[in-house]
């Protein structure tokens, strides 16, 4: 069977369809805010003279400067030598988490796409606009690093094709650089205390970033009735009701909760939320990652 | 067989096992429905929520309900249950007496009638009964019971007859039956007085037995002629709900074939048992009309024959030469006028415009010597058919007419002058008018006294006067003499047609006398004292079928019996010719009604055809299936198996559709006014909605085509065209109407045609287009010609004639001598111009001082017209480069057409132009 390049979840097949995403956007600049403490060069203007490529302003030539500092064309229209100074650039790193559980595995309808699927595609292409603005990408565990160019799109599609195991995946705060940005993409259906745990040390190493709560329509409907039995993905954990239509309000409650307890959490940290159903346009979701990433 | 009522069962040891149920019941009771296994990754918010409300882990009981009835159903369908299952009643014995009424109400359904009484023979041969077929309107002389398979050989010469039984010939033979029997009485269904004495006869011999359907019959009554519409009536029984028939009228076409020549539908309110409907036929097509017939009905009662009296004769009065400034009461032809206007279709005139007219009639009053050629003309008119009447007068007695020989126009020969009687200047007293003779036509009509004769011309003697006089005056002298003359006949009546010489105009007996002279009509009453003394003959009798046989063996009938008298052997319906014409003895009257026979409660009425056996078994087992699928349905609703969506689509599936409620339309201001805005925001070209949309759409994109070819051509830039509907919009903003019509096109309703009448009036076009080509000529042959005589006769439109040569029409713009469309050449009619002669030197006359209010033709102009929004043709015309030309043609005429509305005659006037400037010039 030839897999069709929407649903085509190979390593490859995802990169690709991640650079079709990715593709509208210019490239991604994520603001640098401690970059005096990163000494990694990259395409961020610092807004203060220093390493870079991009013009920032003439001085006059002082004692220390060589002869080859000294612009000659600026200088020869006045009876001083001019130094051109450039701006100081200096990349971002990003580090991305992406839910590997099995929960992530669920989609309500054959019509609508895995969850993980989405958040994985999402993940990607945030990387490849991300690499193609200058900054570096890696995971945030210790599998992948942060770095720069293309081959490390290729080993980050390749290690978000990996399934996990168990119902909800963790991220590992520790992997974090310091000052540095992350993005962790899950349904955050799962036990909220990795998370929280997550947050508050990154919020301790001055590592800022954006929730992204990708759902199934399903989840957030819950359109169930009648006797049922649930379990979760892995069947680790199981529900049993007699009327399923009895316990909808009651689950939109908790739902809303959880997502109320992740946006204050957020917002107590320095991070963003936003949630994002299988059902919508990625682009949309991606564009939020964008402004989020922006965002000071 | 084990039966429930009306109800049998073929299996119905099945029926136990209805038993099962309650097992079944308490089974399906305990078994609840099997819970669904979802994955679900939110499962982590559901842990520790618990059902509010536990719901029984029972099946509800109606699902129960409803499984139990299912398979209720099952087990009764499987047990073969049979409505009016067949009964093998006991077969009787004794000779049988079968009775048919046979009359004309069963002639549709006479093959199922002889295939019942077949079906009774065969069982009374199995039964070794002797058996008798009787139809009361033809009882045998004496009634014989022989064995049941002699009489089924009988059986194919049992026919029907157009009449009712006659009650006393039915006691005459109801007296002759001996003996004990058992009697099945084939009933056709009417209500009849001789029903209960037949009844109370046979049942002394024994048991009775009626076999009745009850279904529609029909009977159309005599027609009518109502002025100049035939009014047709029909009555039905049994009075049900609305229903309609369609009458067509029959009669020969000018090439002598038999052919449908027009028809009408009649229309049942419910609860009504009449239906009329005036059907309105040009006099050409009405003397026609030989029968009208309801369709499918098949029966003597269906089918009105015509007769004179639905045949307007036409007359023709020669207008005297000189014109006497003489009173209206005095004139000749002023009592003739009054006695024959209701009757006959009079046409006045010289004789060599009335003899091409070829009237039936031609009235000379008071004329003498004829010139020859008139003469000539008006003997090869009497000897080809026609009849001449004659008056005398003072003129006639004053010329030689008839004096020197025989003159071939006058009956009998004159002597010199006339004759006065009872006047002041001479002896005795005014004659009064003779007994009729019992040879001459006007024998039996009573004749007033008070009809007197003062002057008259008087014949020579000669050998054949005494044959010639059909009325005479006491004394002996002859006041209306009869000569034939080929095949026609000259009359001469030797008094004035007005009241100078006797005062016979001013009497009935007048009116009388010419209806005898089958000039007029005969008035729709017959009595039987008007036709007293006549004889008549049948020349066509009608079978209970309602089919005409041509007889001349028949002997002749009395007048009074063919008027009053009920019909039998002696008398069947049909054509009867007499002297003065024809009369049909039709079935009805015009008083017929009909009514459904009621027996007493203590015969058996059973049905022609037996309650046909009814297995009820597929009901039941399709019953038991539908609720299956329900309870699947709801099964899965339980279960929680079924979306909500799912379920309403589903239910939607299984309802019948409900009509939607109709939109609320905008308010009727509004879109009138929003109409009248997109009407005159330009000029505007309209088509009248047809009522077929495919020749709508072709009118629309027509005068878009045309549009577009004015938009170039010339200063008139006319905006999208518009569909009209003359019953809901204005018209007075369209300066020309396109009207194609099909066969089909829906007459508009009296409020359209106050509207239509009143754009016609205001100055409006309209462009009828019947689309045949043109075919029909005078449009009485295609469909869309009819239709269009039918929407046409109530409008306002003047006396047409073909486009002439120098109509303004043909040089509004364009200079053109033929108005081609899709079709070629046919001629197109406008209105017609005022009788002026073209002035020597003027190219064209000075004609229509007004836009012509309509166009007809057949040449499809739209078609031609059409073009596509890039402006290439949408239809084809003609073929190649020809057919371009034609093309180009036809909206040559669109132009010259709409310039035609838009200018009126200012092309007419330019012809004026040179004659003004040069009056200027003075």
């Amino acid at each position: 069977m030839i897999a069709s390049p929407a649903t085509d979840t190979t390593p490859l097949g995802l990169r690709g369809r991640a650079e079709d995403l990715a593709a509208p956007l210019p490239p991604l600049l994520a603001e640098a805010e401690q970059l005096a403490q990163t000494v990694l060069m990259g395409e961020h203007g610092r807004r203060r003279a220093g390493a870079g490529s991009n013009f920032w302003q003439y001085r006059a030539a002082q004692s220390h400067d060589t002869a080859r500092a000294i612009d000659w064309r600026r200088s020869g229209r006045a009876d001083q030598a001019f130094v051109q100074e450039k701006e100081w650039q200096i990349a971002q790193s990003v580090a991305l988490w992406v839910d590997d559980g099995a929960s992530m595995g669920f989609a309500s309808t054959p019509k609508l796409a895995p969850k993980s699927d989405r958040a994985r595609l999402l993940a990607l292409a945030l990387a490849v606009a991300l690499t193609r603005g200058g900054e570096r990408v890696g995971l945030a565990d210790h599998r992948l690093p942060p770095r720069r160019g293309r081959g490390q799109l290729s080993r980050l599609a390749q290690i978000l094709s990996q399934d996990g195991t168990g119902d909800h995946g963790t991220p590992d705060p520790k992997s974090l650089a310091p000052h540095s940005r992350a993005v962790l993409v899950s349904d955050f259906l799962g036990p909220v205390e990795p998370i929280e745990a997550m947050l508050t040390t990154s919020a301790d190493r001055g590592v800022r970033g954006a929730l992204l709560q990708v759902l199934d329509p399903a989840e957030e409907a819950f359109p169930y009735d009648g006797r049922t039995i649930f379990e979760s993905m892995s069947g680790a954990l199981r529900h049993e009701t007699l009327k399923a239509g009895d316990l909808r309000d009651r689950y939109l409650d908790r739902l809303a909760e959880r997502r109320d307890r992740l946006s204050m959490l957020a917002r107590a940290t320095g991070w963003q939320f936003s949630a994002h159903r299988t059902s919508e346009s990625a682009a949309s979701a991606l564009l939020w990652l964008y402004a989020a990433l922006e965002r000071r | 067989m084990w039966s429930l009522g009306p109800v049998g069962f073929l299996s119905p040891w099945l029926l136990a096992g209805l038993v099962l149920l309650p097992v079944l019941w308490l089974i399906l009771r305990a078994v609840p429905p099997a819970p669904l296994r979802r994955r679900f990754p939110g499962v982590a918010l559901l842990l520790g929520l618990d059902d509010r409300e536990s719901q029984s882990d029972r099946t509800p009981w109606w699902l129960l309900l409803l499984r139990i009835l299912a398979v209720a159903a099952a087990i009764l369908g499987f047990a073969g249950p049979v409505l009016n299952p067949a009964e093998r009643g006991a077969p009787g014995a004794g000779p049988l007496l079968i009775l048919a009424d046979g009359t004309w109400a069963d002639a549709r359904d006479w093959p199922v009638r002889v295939a019942r009484i077949e079906a009774l023979l065969g069982e009374a041969h199995r039964a070794n009964r002797p058996a008798a077929v009787v139809t009361l309107t033809d009882p045998p002389e004496e009634t014989r019971f022989d064995p049941a398979d002699a009489v089924l050989t009988t059986l194919p010469g049992l026919t029907p007859h157009p009449w009712e039984p006659d009650a006393e010939a039915l006691a005459d033979w109801a007296a002759t039956l001996e003996g004990r029997f058992e009697t099945v009485w084939l009933s056709d269904g009417l209500a009849r007085d001789s029903r209960a004495a037949l009844l109370d006869a046979l049942e002394s011999h024994g048991a009775v037995r009626v076999v009745q359907t009850p279904r529609r019959i029909l009977a159309l009554r005599p027609p009518v002629l109502d002025g100049t519409d035939i009014a047709l009536e029909a009555v039905r029984t049994p009075i049900g709900g609305a229903a309609q028939a369609t009458v067509a009228a029959h009669g020969r076409d000018p090439a002598g074939i038999e052919r449908q020549l027009a028809s009408a539908t009649l229309d049942f309110a419910p609860g009504e048992a009449v239906a009329q409907v005036a059907l309105a036929l040009p006099p050409e097509l009405r003397n026609r009309v030989t029968r009208f017939e309801v369709e499918g009905a098949r029966s003597a009662a269906a089918v009105a024959l015509t007769d004179d009296a639905l045949r307007r004769r036409e007359v023709g009065l020669v207008e005297s030469r000189e014109t006497r400034e003489a009173a209206e009461l005095m004139s000749p032809l002023h009592y003739l006028r009054v006695a024959l206007e209701p009757q006959a279709e009079l046409i006045s005139g010289d004789l060599p415009v009335l003899i091409p007219a070829n009237p039936d009639v031609i009235v000379l009053a008071d004329a003498g010597t004829l010139p020859p050629t008139e003469a000539e003309a008006l003997q090869a008119w009497v000897e080809s058919g026609g009849l001449l009447l004659r008056f005398a007068g003072p003129r006639l007695a004053a010329s030689d007419a008839g004096r020197e020989g025989d003159d071939p126009l006058m009956p009998v020969r004159l002597r010199a002058g006339g004759r006065s009687v009872g006047g002041t200047m001479s002896w005795g007293e005014p004659k009064t008018i003779a007994p009729f003779e019992t040879d001459s036509p006007f024998f039996g009509l009573a004749i007033p006294g008070d009809v007197t004769v003062r002057a008259q011309i008087v014949a020579q003697p000669g050998p054949d006067l005494a044959a010639r006089v059909i009325a005479q005056l006491s004394d002996g002298t002859p006041l209306v003499t009869r000569k034939p003359l080929g095949d026609g006949q000259v009359v001469l009546v030797h008094v004035t047609a007005n009241a100078e010489w006797s005062s016979l105009p001013l009497s009935g007996l007048f009116v009388s006398m010419l209806e005898r002279l089958a000039i007029s009509a005969r008035t729709n009453t017959d009595t039987a004292t008007d036709l007293t003394g006549t004889s008549w003959q049948a020349v066509e009798i009608m079978d209970a079928e309602g089919r005409l046989t041509e007889t001349d063996t028949r002997a002749s009938v009395a007048g009074e019996a063919l008027v009053a008298g009920d019909l039998g052997p002696d008398l069947p319906p049909g054509l009867y010719e007499g002297e003065a014409g024809r009369f049909a003895r039709n079935v009805t009257r015009a008083d017929t009604t009909l009514a459904p026979a009621r027996w007493p409660a203590r015969i058996a009425v059973e049905g022609l055809g037996r309650a046909a056996e009814r297995p009820l078994g597929g009901l039941l087992l399709a019953l038991a299936v539908a609720l299956m699928a329900v309870d699947a349905l709801a099964s899965l609703a339980v279960g929680g198996r079924l979306r909500a969506r799912t379920a309403l689509l589903l239910l939607a599936l299984m309802l019948p559709p409900v009509p939607t409620a109709q939109a609320q339309e905008p308010p009727m201001d509004a879109q009138a006014e929003a109409f009248a805005q997109a009407a005159t925001e330009s000029v505007v070209l309209g088509h009248i909605l047809s009522g077929d949309a495919q020749v709508d759409e072709v009118a629309q994109q027509g005068l878009e085509g045309l549009g577009r070819a004015l938009w170039q051509r010339t200063s008139v830039e006319p905006a999208t065209p518009m569909a009209v509907d003359p019953e809901t919009d204005e018209l007075s903003f369209f300066p020309l109407l396109y009207w194609p019509i099909t066969g089909t096109t829906p007459i508009p309703s009296g409020a359209a045609y106050d509207r239509l009448n009143a754009y016609l009036r205001g100055g409006g076009m309209i462009v009828f287009d019947t689309r045949d080509a043109g075919i029909a000529g005078l449009g009485t042959t295609t469909p869309e010609g009819r239709r269009l005589q039918t929407i046409a006769r109530p409008l306002d439109v003047p006396p047409l004639s073909p486009v002439p040569e120098d109509h303004v029409l043909t040089r509004t713009f364009y200079l053109l001598q033929d108005f081609p469309g899709r079709h070629q050449g046919r001629a197109v009619w406008v209105e017609a111009a005022p009788e002026e002669e073209p002035t020597p030197g003027m190219p064209f006359r000075n004609l229509n001082d007004n836009v012509t209010p309509v166009v007809i033709g057949g040449n499809d102009w739209a078609s031609a017209w059409a073009m596509n929004p890039v402006g290439m043709p949408l239809y084809p015309v003609g073929r190649g480069m020809a057919g371009e030309r034609q093309r180009e043609m036809a909206t040559r005429f669109g132009v010259n057409l709409v310039m035609h509305v838009l200018t009126g005659n200012y092309k007419s006037d330019q012809v004026h132009v040179p004659a003004l400037l040069e009056r200027l010039g003075q």
